[in-house]
Formats: C-alpha cells, sequence, structure tokens
C-alpha cells in the first residue's frame, strides 16, 4: 500500500484582521479610474465654481449706472476696497451713533435718568407721530476712544427690547423690561473698576440690579464716557421672497437724559457733541443729529448703530462672503455622491459582490471598510476643493478690489473642514443608501432629492425662506449650515435668510442632523446587507 | 427568376415598417420595466409637492406682491426634472448595465434610428407626465396663492386675466406649456448625456450638475454683467425664463429665446450621443 500524502498549500494563512479589509476596499477603490476621476472633478468643479464667483465680483469702487451694467473702475487713490471698520473680536462692524462725551481718568461711574426715547420713520416729517423702531438705542457708553471699532460697553434703554446691555458689538444681555416714559423713567449706571465694567438698572434711582459685568481686555487708564443715542436702519423686509423690495431706510431717535451724575475723575470741564460714523458712511438727508442741554437735562438725536454688520446681498454688510465662493460644492458633492454609489452598486453589477463576501463572511465589517475607504477618500477631496475655492477665490477677488466679508480665522477653519466633513459624511450616507437599494440610480436620486434639491432651492433667493428654512431642518442638507459665514444676532434687525447665508440651525447641529440619516442609513444597510442574499 | 424580385418588392414596406417597429420594440422595453411607471409618477408627484409646498410658504405682504404667481406655482419643475433626468437616462444606460444593449443592435442595426425611437418615446412619456403635474401645479396655485395675499385686494388676478392663473391668460399659458415643454427638452438632453457616457451614476451626475451649477452660481455673482451671461448660457436658467409673466423686460432673454437655448444644449447633447453611439462599439 502506498501512503499518499494529501496536498498542503505552504502559503500562509492571511489574518482577516479588519485592517486587511481595508487594505483590499482601498485597492478597490484606487484601482478604479472613474472613482478617482470623480473625486479630481469634484475639486476641479467646486474650486472652479469658486474661482468664477471670486473672478465675477464687482470692485466695490466700480459705479453701478442705472442700466445694471457696472461702469468702469475709476482708477486712482479713491478706488481702494473700502475697510470695514472691524470690531475687538474681527469682526466687521458698524461704529455709528451721537455721542455726548467727558474723558474718565481711571476707575468712575457715571448715572442718569432716561425720561423719553422717540424716533422718527424715512419719509415723516417733524411734527408726525412719534414712533421708534424696536432696536433704537439711548443710554451711556463706556469707550476706548472714538476709534471706529473701538472696544466698549454700554447700558441702554430700547425702542422695543427694554433696557440692554451690550458690549464689543456682539455682547448682549437683557434687564428691565418695558419701554420708557416719563412717567415709567430708567436709571442707568456704568461702574468702570479697572478692566471690568459693570451695567446697572433701577426703575426708580434707588433699588438698583447689576444687568451684568464684562471685561473689555486692554482698555487704556483714560476712556470717553458720556451719553449716547443712535438708531438702526428700518427694514421694511418682504423676507418671505427675497427678491427685490428690501428698503433699508435710516431711522433717526431722540432722547431725553437728566440727573447726570458721575463719580471718580473727569478731567475735562464741559461735554464734547460728537457724530461718530465711518468716513465712508454719506450723510442722510432730513436728519440732524445733535444735542443740547438745558440746565441738566440733555436731549440727545442720533442715528445709525452700533452692532455687527450682517453679510448678504439684502443687508447693509459686505455682499459677498466666504460661504459664496463655496456654493459649487453641492457640484463637488454630487461627483463624490456619484462614485460612493458605484463604490458599492458596482460590487452588485459585475458580481464582485459575491466574492467580496467570500473573502470576509463579515457582512457588516465589509460594510465599514467600505465607509471607511470611501469616507476618507471624500474628506481629503472635500478639503482639498474647499480650501482650493476659499484662498483661490480670495486672491482673484482681492486682485479684483472687491471686499470680502472678513472672517475670523476659527470661523475660516471651521467653513472649510466642515465642508470636507459635510462631504465625507454625505459619502458614506449615498454608500448606505447604495447598500440598501443596490441601484446607482435609485441611491443617486435618493442623495439628489434630498440633499441636492434641498439646497439648490435655498441658495437663490426667490422661493420662501419659511419652506426652505423647514427644509434645511429636517434633511440632511442641514450640514451645509457648517458654511454658515456669521452667527445671527438676536439684537440686529436684518434678512436671516438662507439665500444670505444664514441657516436655521447652528452649524454642528445642522452637521448632526446629516450625521444622524447617515447613521440611520448605514445601520439599515448592514441589517439588509447581513439578511439578504448578496 | 422570382427569388431576387420578391428580395426587391419587399424593401419599400419592409423599409417603411422598419421605424414602426423600432418604435414598437422600444415601448415594449420601456413599458415592461417596473421602474418607468414609478418613476414618472414619482416627477409628477414631487414636481406638484414643492409647487404646493411653495405656493403654501408664499406670502404677499401689504406693501405689494413682488412675485410672479405662475413662477411661483410651477417652482416644482426645478425639483420634478431630477427625476425627468433619471428616466431618460435610465432608458439608455439601463441597456449597458444589463448588455441588452447589444442584442438591441442585432435586432435593430441602424442605430440612429434606435436613438430616435427612444427619445420619442421618453419625450412622449415626460410631456403626458409633465402636462398632469403642471395642471395639477397650477390647480394647486389656485387653490392656495388666494390664501396667502394673492387677492384682487393686491391686485390679483390681473385685469386682462379672467382668474388666477388661468389657462385661457396668454402668459399663464405659455408658461403652462412651456414647462411642460422644459421638461420634455431636459429628457432629450439627458438621453443624449447618456448616450455619450452610458455609465447611470456619471450621467445623472453631470446632467444634475450641469442644470443645478447655473442657477445657484449666478445667485452669488454680483457683477451684472457676468450674471446675466451666465444666465443666459445655462440650460435651468434659461429655459425657466418661460416660466416668466411679469416684468419680461428685465429677462435677459424673451421667455421663447430661453426655452431656444434649453433646446440647443438638447440638441447638442444628442448630436454628440448620436455620433458617439454610431461610431462606437456597443
Amino acid at each position: 500500500m502506498t501512503t499518499i500524502t494529501p496536498y498542503r498549500s505552504t502559503a500562509r494563512n492571511a489574518r482577516d484582521g479588519f485592517g486587511q479589509l481595508l487594505h483590499a476596499e482601498w485597492t478597490k477603490f484606487r484601482t478604479v479610474r472613474g472613482w478617482v476621476i470623480g473625486m479630481i472633478l469634484a475639486v476641479l468643479v467646486t474650486g472652479g465654481l469658486g474661482v468664477l464667483i471670486g473672478k465675477s465680483t464687482v470692485p466695490s469702487c466700480s459705479v453701478q449706472t442705472s442700466s445694471g451694467q457696472s461702469g468702469p473702475v475709476q482708477h486712482g487713490a479713491a478706488c481702494s476696497a473700502p475697510a470695514y471698520p472691524l470690531g475687538p473680536g474681527g469682526e466687521p462692524v458698524r461704529d455709528q451713533f451721537y455721542f455726548v462725551r467727558q474723558p474718565l481718568a481711571g476707575n468712575g461711574s457715571i448715572t442718569v435718568r432716561v425720561t423719553s426715547l422717540t424716533g422718527r420713520l424715512p419719509g415723516q416729517g417733524a411734527g408726525s407721530a412719534p414712533a421708534v423702531v424696536p432696536w433704537s438705542k439711548a443710554g451711556i457708553i463706556i469707550k476706548d476712544g472714538t476709534r471706529q471699532g473701538s472696544g466698549y460697553a454700554a447700558v441702554m434703554v430700547t425702542g422695543g427690547n427694554g433696557v440692554r446691555m451690550q458690549w464689543n458689538y456682539t455682547g448682549d444681555t437683557p434687564g428691565l423690561p418695558g419701554t420708557v416714559s416719563a412717567a415709567r423713567p430708567r436709571w442707568l449706571r456704568l461702574t468702570r473698576d479697572g478692566d471690568t465694567i459693570t451695567g446697572y438698572d433701577s426703575a426708580d434711582g434707588t433699588h438698583w440690579t447689576r444687568v451684568g459685568a464684562v471685561a473689555l481686555a486692554g482698555l487704556p487708564s483714560t476712556v470717553q464716557a458720556g451719553l449716547f443715542v443712535t438708531s438702526p436702519d428700518s427694514a421694511a423686509y418682504s423676507s418671505s421672497l427675497g427678491s427685490g423690495s428690501v428698503n433699508n431706510d435710516p431711522t433717526e431717535a431722540t432722547a431725553v437724559f437728566d440727573h447726570v451724575s458721575r463719580t471718580g475723575r473727569w478731567p475735562a470741564s464741559a461735554w464734547t457733541g460728537d457724530y461718530l460714523q465711518d468716513s465712508t458712511s454719506m450723510g442722510i438727508s432730513g436728519y440732524t443729529p445733535g444735542y443740547h442741554q438745558v440746565a441738566g437735562r440733555f436731549t440727545v438725536t442720533g442715528s445709525g448703530d452700533i452692532a455687527p454688520l450682517i453679510a448678504g446681498a439684502l443687508n447693509d454688510g459686505p455682499a459677498i462672503t466666504v460661504r459664496d465662493y463655496l456654493l459649487g460644492t453641492f457640484a463637488g458633492l454630487i461627483a463624490v455622491a456619484v462614485a460612493a454609489a458605484m463604490f458599492m452598486t458596482a460590487e452588485y453589477r459585475r458580481g464582485l459582490i459575491r466574492t467580496t463576501l467570500a473573502a470576509s463572511p463579515h457582512r457588516g465589517r465589509v460594510l465599514a471598510a467600505k465607509a471607511v475607504v470611501i469616507g476618507s477618500a471624500a474628506f481629503v477631496a472635500g478639503l482639498a476643493a474647499a480650501a482650493a475655492a476659499v484662498l483661490l477665490a480670495t486672491e482673484v477677488a482681492r486682485g479684483n478690489g472687491s471686499s470680502v466679508f472678513p472672517e475670523p480665522w476659527p470661523t475660516e477653519v471651521r467653513i472649510i473642514a466642515g465642508t470636507a466633513a459635510l462631504i465625507a459624511v454625505a459619502a458614506v450616507f449615498t454608500l448606505a443608501i447604495a447598500t440598501v437599494v443596490r441601484r446607482s440610480a435609485a441611491a443617486i436620486l435618493i442623495v439628489i432629492v434630498t440633499i441636492v434639491i434641498p439646497f439648490v432651492l435655498s441658495a437663490p433667493p426667490g422661493i420662501p425662506a419659511g419652506l426652505t428654512e423647514w427644509l434645511l431642518r429636517v434633511t440632511p442638507a442641514a450640514a451645509f449650515a457648517l458654511q454658515q459665514p456669521a452667527p445671527q444676532y438676536y439684537q440686529v434687525q436684518a434678512n436671516y435668510i438662507p439665500s444670505s447665508g444664514f441657516f436655521p440651525l447652528a452649524p454642528w447641529t445642522g452637521f448632526a442632523v446629516l450625521c444622524g440619516w447617515t447613521a440611520l442609513a448605514l445601520v439599515l444597510a448592514g441589517y439588509l446587507l447581513r439578511r439578504r442574499d448578496a | 427568376m422570382n427569388v431576387p424580385a420578391a428580395g426587391l418588392t419587399a424593401v419599400g414596406p419592409a423599409r417603411a415598417r422598419y421605424g414602426r417597429e423600432t418604435l414598437h420594440a422600444e415601448w415594449t422595453k420601456l413599458r415592461t420595466v417596473a421602474s418607468t411607471g414609478w418613476l414618472l409618477a414619482g416627477a409628477a408627484a414631487l414636481t406638484t409637492g414643492v409647487s404646493a409646498a411653495v405656493d403654501a410658504a408664499a406670502a404677499c405682504p401689504a406693501s405689494g406682491c413682488q412675485p410672479d404667481p405662475a413662477k411661483l406655482s410651477l417652482t416644482g419643475v426645478q425639483a420634478g426634472q431630477a427625476i425627468v433626468v433619471i428616466i431618460a437616462v435610465l432608458a439608455v444606460s439601463n441597456e449597458y448595465s444589463t448588455g441588452m444593449i447589444r442584442i438591441t443592435l442585432a435586432a435593430m442595426p441602424r442605430r440612429l434610428a434606435v436613438l430616435a425611437a427612444k427619445a420619442t418615446l421618453i419625450t412622449g412619456l415626460v410631456v403626458a407626465a409633465s402636462a398632469v403635474a403642471v395642471l395639477a401645479c397650477l390647480l394647486a396655485g389656485r387653490l392656495i396663492l388666494p390664501g396667502h395675499g394673492f387677492t384682487a385686494a393686491h391686485g390679483y388676478p390681473p385685469p386682462t386675466s379672467p382668474a388666477l392663473l388661468s389657462l385661457s391668460h396668454g402668459p399663464d399659458l405659455r408658461a403652462a406649456c412651456g414647462s411642460v415643454l422644459y421638461l420634455g427638452l431636459i429628457a432629450l438632453l439627458s438621453l443624449g448625456v447618456a448616450t455619450a457616457v452610458r455609465e447611470t451614476a456619471v450621467a445623472i451626475g453631470l446632467v444634475l450638475g450641469l442644470l443645478y451649477a447655473f442657477p445657484v452660481v449666478t445667485s452669488a455673482i454680483s457683477n451684472q454683467h457676468w450674471q446675466r451671461h451666465l444666465e443666459q448660457i445655462g440650460p435651468m436658467t434659461a429655459g425657466l425664463y418661460i416660466q416668466a409673466t411679469a416684468n419680461l423686460r428685465s429677462l435677459p432673454l424673451t421667455p421663447w429665446q430661453g426655452l431656444g437655448v434649453l433646446a440647443l444644449w438638447a440638441a447638442g447633447a444628442l448630436t454628440i450621443g448620436g455620433l458617439v453611439f454610431r461610431c462606437r462599439d456597443a
């Protein structure tokens, strides 16, 4: 009898670890030319559209003629991008108000009583019924000099929002509610102690409540302190339809102060009245900021605002923001979604899925490996796309001489990295949907309807904001909130609509909505992949 | 000898039958795929649904309505076209993904006749579904908009029109018929692109990217000279001028010229698709 030795392969058993699986999926991804081209296309399209938008910005000094054509650029010294005053936080601000001031050396305090705040709306004569806009402001302020955009803290009465304490343009905290009148006056007090400024309010001048205390870093020893009045533009918004019909008309407010008392060292002998404003802003016809003082009673009239500028074509700030450069993101997202969908559906079409699952019977792990590979590739592509769009477009727009909403660097980083994260998670979402439906057409359809269409409907003005805001809350497109260039301020009335770059959800909340949908789709995909025959 | 003669006499009728049979074959293929019906219904439903939602979110403040009620109540076309694109792309790309194209071309060697038959049928189906959807949109507008300020007090309907969104009012009729034609042309554009690239997902991505890029990008462009030019050449932006019924003077093109731009895009895509289809191995 001869014994037959059975054949034994001398090859070592390969480990079937997750690393092995990742490597296998990565090999599949990088060796299909079309998918890699899709990723490169995403970068090129997003970057290219960004450059196009940057290139087409209007030089700030060009003349818009009545026919709507942008006129020739006036060359010369006058032609440079207007520098918006920047607040202490780096945001562009409006710093325009009537200031009745005296220098205050060292620590001290100022107390006043406000007995009236009235206003004039556009088109109304001096004799017409007084009316104030809700954010007309009159009160006392301690400010780091009269330079535009310098730091401050103020406590004030408003037209419709009670007593507020505000500081450094973006800070805002409420005090006593209700409007001011001779029968219901408001007492206000600001004290300075080193860098800390504390605001108090009172209804009777004896019982005081602390409204807030803020630390203004780098406040000089001598500051300007006194009374101020300002009144923002009354906006006749038709924000439901973003197109046209927005009238930002200036308004004027007048306030009466008395019982002005001060402690500390006030070296000047008399009050100085100043209308602080940006050098580029034009005078407002028919309005006369100023003050007069009769026996301790100050009547101050002012117009403007002390607040952050709000970006967007319908608002008073710069029309173009970094977010506009990234409008091409949706096209890049389509390219990435096509690659992500085919990364799964091609397995079914070619029958490769049977080989894949024979090699790695843990189906959940196959899905996880694919998600990691496509997510990482999409993140890298998205990062390159967003960085290219923002950096190139900013450069091109600067060369055009146009002004862009200046962005503090953490916001810019959040926008660029957020765009990459948005594209990466959207790719994983597409992969999960493709696993569920197993057809490219159906997967792409779902992604287009849930992510691209809500975004496309919200980007140009014209669709009622109520609808687009709802879509940007519930659909995965909510993640576009990551591109929001500036926060919405409760204390500034403006057109906070999606087409101007204001999303109904906070940036990371919007991203969480996309992540939630993606998690749901992944769970469903994992379940079906395990339960169904491949 | 009878045989050659019989062969010769058969040429005439056979050629006449040829076109009809190609159409019939394509119709059988389209009709028997479950997705065609679902997608057509989906396109109509999405168009109507989005339009109704836009109507319900519209407002006409006392200061006067800016918007154009016909354009407003046909907004859903912007969403519904995505499904129309998919219907048209699938008609071609499905043949490639299943290998059916080789049988089709063996049976019908005249490739352009196959493409023409597909184009005719897809356009016909899309036009029929869009007509239903557009009528439903107008009906929704008529029912919903008066409750949102589009009333006689605000000047709606205009004096020349017998009722709000009435088909007997010239501009409204143009907007309605034009929207149907718009969707038909979108189907032709998609068919051309799909014939050229053959891959479902790629074709859908290309067409939708091309369509949506123009309105999104022009919304951010502050240079009005560029903005007008981009709107004029964009297939979606120019094509949708057909929906305008107010402020026609402010449009960069007349409504029919706008639809003509889209027709040029569709013709270009079909020409390229046809050439590639003819010259390339299937």
